[in-house]
This record gives C-alpha cells, structure tokens and sequence, in this order.
C-alpha cells in the first residue's frame, strides 16, 4: 500500500517536472526568433504577414497557442530545425547513440574501478595503497572535467599521438539505425579518452561514498553477529557488508543523473563528439529555437524515466525500505 | 569553542595552514592584480602583437618579461591571470551571498513556520537538486544568450552568472538552516522570546540565525568551490565571461584551440591556478567540518 502511495507521489512529481519543461520550451519558442522571418525572409507585406500570422495561430490567445504546442509534443512534433531543414526530435535523436555510447561506456568504468577500491579502502584503510587512492580521489575532485579533458588531450593525443582528439571515428549502422562506435578499433579508440574524462569527475565520488557507508556497515551488529557465527571473511564483507552500501550508492548515482548529463555537454565540446550536448551548444550559436527547445524536452524526459527508474529498483533492493514522503 | 582553541587547533595542522596560506596569496593576488600584475592586459597601450605566443621564460625562447609567456594577442599570462582570478572569485562570492539569502531566508521560514509552506519549499528544493546545478546554469543561460544576442549578453554576463549560480544553489543552505532551525526552535530561549510576544521575524533574525551559523560558515567553503568551478565550466562553454573580461574559465577556454598547436602555457596556467585555488578552499572546508563538527544536513 505504501509502495502504490510512492509511485504515485513519484508520477506526480515528474509530471510536475515534465509541465515546468514544457512551459519554458514554449515561453522559449513564443519569445525567441520570429518563426516568419525564418519562413518568408523580409520581403513580405505588412498585411500579408498578418495574414500569415493568423494562418500559423500567431495570433490566438496564450492558452490555445499553449495547448497546441502541448499536443504537437505529446506526437512528438517539435517542430522544425532552423539550421538542418528536418524535424528537431529526428535531429536530437540523430546523436541519441553517441551520447548514450559515451555516457554507457564511462558508467562501466565508474562501476568497475569504484566498487573494488571503495571496498579496498574500507577493509584496509591504514594501508598505504588506500590512503594514495584516498589522496588522489580528493585531487579528482578538485579537477573540473573540462580539464581532465584537456590533460589527456595534450597528453594522450598531442605529446604522444596515441589515441585521436576529436570525434568519434568509424561508425557501424545497427539494423535498426543505430549507429554505434562500439564494433570497430577506430570507434573504441575514439571513445577512451572522452569516456575516461566523463567517468574521472564521478569516480572520486562514488569510491569516497562506498568506502564510508562500507565502513559503516562494517560497524553494524549485524556484521558482528556474522563474524561470531564464524562466516567465511569474503563472505561477510560481500553479502553482509557490501550488499548494504547499494542503497544509498543507488540514491546518489539517481541524484547524479542530471549532473551527469551536464558533463557530457562539457566532455562533448572538448573533444567536439557528435552527441546531443554539442549539437544543443552549437543550437544555441545559431538561436536554432526549435532544437534548443527539443533538447530541453529530450533531456528532462530521460531524467524523469531514469529517476524514477532508480526509484523502483530502490524498492526492489530494499524490501524493508522507509519510504521518502511516505508517512510509516 | 572558543577562538583560541581553534585558532590553536588551526596552528597544530599543517595541511590547513597550508591550505590557508595558498588561499590567502592566490586571493591577494587577484586584489592587488592592479599594483602587482606585470602589465594590465586589457590596456591596448600596454600590449605589443609583437609579443604574442612566447613561451614560459624557462623554455627557449622565452622572456624573462613574460614569466608564464604570452597568450596570442601578445598578453602576459601571469597579468591574465591574475586579472582573470578575480573575475573568478567575484562571481564565486557573489553567487554564494544570493545563495545565501534565498537559502537563509526560506529555510527560516519552512523550518520555523512548518505545514504546507515547509512541504512546498522542501519539495520545491528537493526537484531543483536532482535537476543539478550545472544543468540548470547551463539551460537558463543558453536561453538568455540566444535571446540576447552575444553582443548585449557580454554586458550582462557578470550579473547572469552571479544570480543563476545563486539560485540554482540555494536549496543547500535551506535544508542546512531548516534542519538547525527544527532543532533550535525546541529550545527554552526561543519558548522565552515568544513568550515577551517578540515578533516571529526578530527571533529568527536575532535569536535562531545566530546559533545556525556554524553549519553555515562550513557549506559556505565549499558553496564558492563549487560556484567558482561552476563558473569556469559555464565560461568554458562559452555561456560565461567574454573574452575582453575573461574568468579563469574563459581565459582556458580562448587557450584550448593552441593546445593543439604545442602552445600550452596558454591554457595550462590558468587551469593550475584554478585547480589549486578550489582544491585550497575544499581542503579548508573539510578541516572547518571535521574541526568545527555542525550537524550537517545529511540527505542527499
């Protein structure tokens, strides 16, 4: 029962989010650029503008004019990219792939050096391995990652001419369209420099997260109970111990999720790759409304679904949850 | 805790007095940047095109006139970014105040007052964090420049940059003030000043603010960390300072294209200056938090 309470507290809360969104795509679009000029140019009467005005609902009141942008949305009619001549969702969805190839290969990373040096750092925090890596995440920190990605640039690709510092190479078209970096050298080689710098501002953080709330769990009653009971040591640390950091490791990788696509707007600029974040930049170089407003859009929908997604799978890890809102 | 044990505490731990010292001349030379800098960079009597693209004195090439070498305009870097530190620091600052006030002065109220006005602020906070501060930053100045245009934004950027960082962050001081004030509002002084019928407002001015600033002197160290790395990715992307008023931000950002082209002092010394500068006041605040111990707000 309070689960049902928390999925409907957390549907209204992104429906409430997903309005604020579209009330500021559409303030955007109605204040920003003259879709007539971008139609007929400046050679076209005053009353024939009108005229056109009227035919394109320019003119109709605040609320109608809202309404029918809402409607166009829901179809998935954002309209018209200024710059590519096509509809703006099918441009946005274009560089979909790059993005979330580069988002997904970073995230591996960020998953696999975390959990076993958090975990390291927690069960031997004298040693001296721990304390370097302790050091280095505070540094990793303190580096913004435009500058992570501008080291490996000029080290990577400028001193040593090992790996390219721009786009995204050789790509292969999926069945379905996709294009992925993912099935060549060229494609991998491209993606390295760009997903370590995405993964190197959230590393720190999640190894310093689950190396405390390990060490906490190691405290816990529970973890004593199942040393007394004579657990293989793997075991306590794996099962008892570990288990109990992924709550709050999920919560705070949820909260991260819209900080982490800011950052992709920082590492796709460095190394200029074709994903969504370069592409809503240069929109915004060429007052391109239609695309700014779509990326808006796209943007506050992945948010929404992938939070409330890490919503549910909360639930489901921890059975016993105390639900946020929910009175117990 | 009394000045004097801290003050001694401080003395006893050389990271913090290192970290202090550190802060403290990298601030003073953005202050005195006028009097000290070499040259003042953005005075066309003063820079010769002559000059441009010298390298670090140390490498060859290189003059002992320009210490850190010159950008391509002929600009000395060590006058950058001395001029640019400030730029960084200001708008650091600035956006801490406005967060300060927002986040003062609604935490105050959803702490003190309760029911629905507390629901709705905390609410209100809670969406505004998870859609991160960056991206917020980064969306509300896209759509400022675009409407704008580049030439009338570069007036204005300062003062954009200031309030958007400031009221994306806000939602950190509230929860940290209404999280204190929860706890001091039970107290029997407060019970004492509203019972001589002291006006709400005063006794959250004058007796509860005062008893939260500790937890507030430690999130603020680390707010203009974080406002002055904010600040630095905004003007990286080129939604920042302009290039005639540069921050830290935008003087790595004018660099990176001749990083390409071996000429790296242009961006690197800029980039060290700002990593040293948040990596000092981040290893301050962490001292003020382990030393100083608040209860923090402690929700993610």
């Amino acid at each position: 029962m309070h689960l049902l309470a928390f999925l409907l507290r957390r549907l209204v809360q992104a429906v409430i989010v997903m309005f604020v969104i579209s009330v500021i795509g559409f303030s955007i679009q109605s204040n920003l650029g003259d879709p007539l000029r971008e139609l007929v140019g400046q050679s076209v009467s005053e009353a024939e503008r009108q005229l056109l005005r009227d035919q394109l609902g320019l003119n109709d009141p605040f609320l109608t004019q809202y309404l029918r942008f809402l409607g166009n949305a829901v179809q998935g009619d954002l309209g018209t990219s200024y710059f590519f001549k096509k509809p703006a969702l099918e441009v946005i969805l274009d560089k979909f792939p790059a993005t979330f190839e580069l988002v997904l290969v970073s995230t591996i990373m960020i998953v696999t050096l975390s959990v076993p040096i958090g975990i390291h750092a927690a069960l031997h925090p004298e040693r001296w391995s721990a304390r370097l890596l302790m050091s280095a995440s505070i540094v990793g920190i303190s580096v913004p990652v435009f500058l992570t990605a501008i080291l490996l640039i000029s080290v990577f690709s400028v001193s040593l001419g090992w790996l390219p510092s721009f786009g995204r190479g050789d790509t292969v078209e999926l069945p379905w369209g996709w294009e992925t970096g993912l099935l060549s050298l060229d494609g991998w080689s491209h993606l390295i420099l760009p997903s370590l710098s995405l993964a190197s501002i959230m590393l720190p953080l999640f190894i310093r997260l689950i190396r405390a709330e390990m060490m906490e769990a190691l405290r816990t009653e529970y973890v004593r109970f199942a040393w007394a009971k004579g657990i293989a040591s793997k075991r306590v640390w794996l099962t008892h111990a570990f288990r109990n950091t992924l709550l709050p490791v999920i919560t705070v990788g949820g909260v991260q999720i819209g900080t982490l696509i800011a950052y992709t707007i920082l590492t796709e600029t460095v190394f200029q790759w074709p994903g969504m974040g370069f592409l809503f930049l240069e929109a915004v170089n060429r007052v391109d409304t239609p695309l700014i407003i779509a990326y808006i859009i796209v943007v506050g929908l992945i948010f929404v679904v992938v939070n409330t997604i890490v919503d549910l799978v909360y639930t489901l890890v921890n059975p016993m949850m105390k639900l946020p809102g929910a009175a117990a | 805790m009394t000045p004097r044990i801290f003050l001694s505490r401080f003395l006893r731990d050389p990271g913090a007095v290192l970290a202090a010292l550190l802060l403290l001349s990298l601030v003073a030379m953005a202050v005195l940047a006028p009097v000290l800098a070499p040259q003042n960079p953005y005075d066309p009597m003063q820079i010769d095109i002559m000059d441009s693209e010298l390298p670090p004195f140390w490498v060859a090439g290189g003059e002992e006139r320009f210490l850190f070498g010159t950008d391509t305009q002929g600009r000395g870097i060590l006058s950058t970014v001395m001029y640019g530190m400030g730029v960084s620091l200001l708008i650091g600052l600035g956006a801490v105040v406005v967060q300060a006030f927002l986040g003062i002065t609604f935490g105050m109220l959803a702490g003190y007052f309760g029911g629905w006005i507390d629901s709705f602020l905390m609410r209100l906070a809670d969406i505004q964090l998870s859609l991160s501060t960056l991206m917020v930053a980064i969306i509300a100045l896209a759509i400022f420049q675009a409407a704008l245009g580049p030439g009338a934004y570069a007036d204005l950027a300062i003062w954009m940059l200031i309030l958007v960082i400031g009221i994306a962050e806000w939602p950190q001081y509230a929860r940290t003030v209404r999280a204190n004030v929860l706890v001091e509002k039970k107290k029997e002084y407060v019970d004492a000043a509203r019972l001589t019928g002291m006006p709400a407002r005063r006794i959250m001015a004058r007796h509860i603010l005062p008893n939260t600033l500790t937890p507030l002197l430690v999130i603020s160290t680390i707010q203009v960390a974080n406002a002055i790395v904010a600040e630095a990715a905004l003007s990286f992307l080129g939604l920042g300072m302009p290039v005639n008023k540069p921050s830290l931000g935008s003087l790595i950002r004018s660099g990176f294209e001749n990083v390409f082209s071996g000429q790296w002092w242009i961006t690197a010394f800029p980039a060290i200056v700002l990593v040293i500068l948040i990596l000092a006041i981040n290893l301050l605040g962490d001292w003020l938090r382990d030393t100083l111990n608040p209860k923090l707000y402690k929700g993610h």
